[in-house]
């Protein structure tokens, strides 16, 4: 009816012939579109949620165990990753993301998941080392030469220095950088709980801008030139050493720092009615091998094996480091209430624009 | 004597405001345009090539237009009949139907987004159910259907509603006296009044559709390869420190847009007596 006058032809005909397709591929798609998506699951596929700065490591990881599987069980699979903020990827699983594994930031977003019945609430015992396959800790990462001279946490709180570090609201890695700042200000001379919410509050004071994860806040910092100093992952920091070159920044060991430990699970409910469940414990597994820890720590990630730590010394600087588990905080369970839950001690501490 | 000016301001006055207006243009509109190409091409062609030949980078191409040709011809039944109805009957609630079409523009796409994850998320209202049936609506295709499907409802019945309204019903009550059924009316009389700014409503649309970051973005479920669409994907390549791949995408979206905004001229120069200005 359109096309009966001349002036149809305005529209050229390529468009009108696309425009055409588009109505038959769109009506052949909308309806089977759910039924399609409920039969990939049938262990042809596997789907790895995970956190922000894991993007690299699981490209090359899934490559890898694509392949291991092949040789292994002679089935052809389909891994695929998705990232984001640690909190928002799990509660993405909890609304029913169809992940049949999850690796995250911290222990306390796969607890957020084991609370909804979708994973079993001992699975932190599951795996060894806390089902954590490799650890990492948090950095400086600094304008080349040091110019404001950063060499510890209590540098960070001196005034006139930008600190970047992403919302320990929204960022794993966020918590972990304040977590590791209160550690060592307990463990100066005279520490006292007091004495630590003094230096938070003052480190806070220096931080211009909360991005809402670690991404983001390496982009502010490297390629904004925002701040004098990021609180980074060290993965992240070497990263960002690696893709801007390194006569731009230097990488910063403070004292001491935390020992974060990004645990991993199976998603039980998923696998199990995806048919996934061999697939995905196999996944898992993988990166406790030598293979595994070995594409860990090439992509700075400190492995648990000590035969490829032991290969890779040069990379992992020796510092000291605290855990979760240690007195001052007794586990994520009360350092979240503590620290970050709504009226909790950042809340307190962290008055922004002042 | 000479007729008056139609514009009696001073000629100073004309050149200041036009070279003011034509000064954001160029410093908000072409700027950032010129930006996304340059940035796209800063190492040649080689790595652009690449950036878009990468499987996850068509597969998302590929999603962005499967999920603009579902939603774009729904939406342009739906543009129609709403504004039919509102342009040419009278009847109770009217005015509702007019804000309820209005409605996903004061709507932040957030809240477009979460609302599917609310209805059909595992803890939804219906996610129970659609997990029994092992159905899968977001963090997949469907999801992303219906979050584009509500973003862009408005655009085909806002572009035909002023134009219906000024033509008025005579045509269409002329058409009944002469015993034309319904179907025959709108078809023979009311489609061929309409036609050129229902394609202009179509192509906005379609533009808005593929271009959708913020409510898709809540449900997708960011999966590499399988529910990204384009914008999803130029954020995903700008976080990984790929900003050539990032513009190289961004610059096929633009292009894309820019194609349907040049289709979009070319029609309104073809289009008869105007009408396409409403």
């Amino acid at each position: 009816m359109m096309g009966s006058s001349d002036q149809a032809s305005i529209m050229p005909a390529a468009a009108r012939a696309l425009r055409r397709r588009h109505l038959l591929l769109g009506a052949a798609a909308l309806l089977p579109a759910g039924a399609a998506q409920a039969q990939s699951g049938g262990g042809g596929q596997l789907l790895n949620v995970s956190y922000d700065p894991t993007r690299e490591f699981y490209r090359d990881f899934n490559t890898a165990f694509v392949q291991q599987w092949k040789n292994q069980s002679g089935q052809a699979i389909r891994a695929s990753a998705s990232h984001g903020g640690s909190g928002r990827q799990a509660r993405a699983v909890i609304d029913g993301l169809q992940a049949d594994v999850v690796t995250l930031a911290l222990a306390y977003d796969i607890d957020a998941i084991a609370e909804q019945g979708l994973i079993a609430a001992n699975w932190q015992s599951r795996l060894p080392q806390n089902s954590a396959p490799y650890t990492s800790t948090i950095v400086f990462l600094v304008r080349k030469g040091n110019p404001k001279g950063l060499r510890d946490w209590g540098d960070l709180a001196k005034p006139g220095i930008a600190v970047i570090t992403p919302n320990p609201k929204t960022s794993g890695g966020a918590r972990w950088n304040y977590l590791a700042g209160w550690a060592w200000a307990l463990r100066q001379p005279g520490g006292s709980p007091d004495t630590a919410q003094a230096y938070i509050a003052a480190l806070f004071k220096n931080v211009p801008v909360l991005d809402t994860g670690a991404r983001g806040s390496t982009t502010s910092f490297v390629q904004r030139g925002q701040g004098d100093v990021l609180l980074a992952w060290e993965n992240e920091a070497h990263l960002a050493f690696a893709e801007f070159g390194n006569d731009k920044f230097d990488i910063i060991y403070p004292s001491l720092s935390i020992l974060a430990e990004p645990p991993v699970a199976v998603v039980d409910r998923n696998v199990d009615r995806r048919g996934t469940r061999a697939a995905a414990e196999a996944y898992l597994q993988a990166l406790y091998a030598p293979e595994g820890q070995a594409l860990a720590a090439k992509h700075f990630y400190r492995p648990r094996d000590a035969g490829v730590l032991a290969a890779n010394k040069a990379r992992f600087p020796q510092l000291e480091l605290v855990t979760i588990d240690d007195p001052a905080f007794g586990g994520w369970k009360p350092a979240q209430a503590t620290h970050f839950n709504d009226g909790g001690l950042f809340d307190r501490l962290y008055q922004p624009g002042r | 004597m000479s007729p008056r000016p139609a514009i009696a301001e001073p000629r100073w006055a004309r050149i200041f405001l036009c070279g003011l207006a034509l000064l954001l243009l160029a410093l908000f509109l072409l700027l950032p345009l010129a930006a996304v190409f340059t940035e796209a091409l800063r190492r040649g062609w080689g790595p652009v090539w690449q950036a878009l030949s990468d499987p996850d980078a068509i597969a998302a191409i590929e999603l962005t237009l499967l999920v603009a040709a579902i939603a774009v011809p729904v939406n342009t039944i739906g543009g129609v009949a709403g504004a039919w109805c509102i342009a040419k009957f009278d009847f109770p609630g009217r005015a509702l139907l007019l804000a309820l079409i209005e409605l996903p523009f004061s709507v932040s796409p957030v809240i477009s987004g979460l609302v599917w994850v609310l209805l059909f998320g595992a803890h939804g209202w219906f996610g129970p159910w659609l997990q029994a049936h092992d159905l899968q609506i977001v963090f997949a295709l469907p999801g992303l259907v219906l979050a584009t499907l509500f973003v862009t409802f408005p655009f085909v019945a806002r572009t035909l509603i002023p134009l219906m309204q000024e033509q008025g019903r005579s045509a269409e009550e002329a058409a009944a006296t002469l015993g034309a059924s319904g179907w025959q009316t709108f078809f023979r009389v009311t489609l061929p009044e309409i036609r050129w700014a229902l394609l202009s409503g179509v192509l906005l649309c379609n533009a808005r559709a593929m271009g959708e970051f913020g409510a898709v973005s809540v449900v997708s479920g960011h999966v590499r390869g399988e529910t990204n669409t384009m914008p999803l994907h130029i954020e995903i390549l700008y976080n990984e420190y790929q900003f050539v791949g990032a513009f190289a995408v961004a610059a096929l979206l633009a292009l894309l847009a820019l194609v349907t905004l040049a289709a979009k001229a070319l029609l309104e120069r073809g289009g008869p007596r105007g009408s396409l200005a409403a």
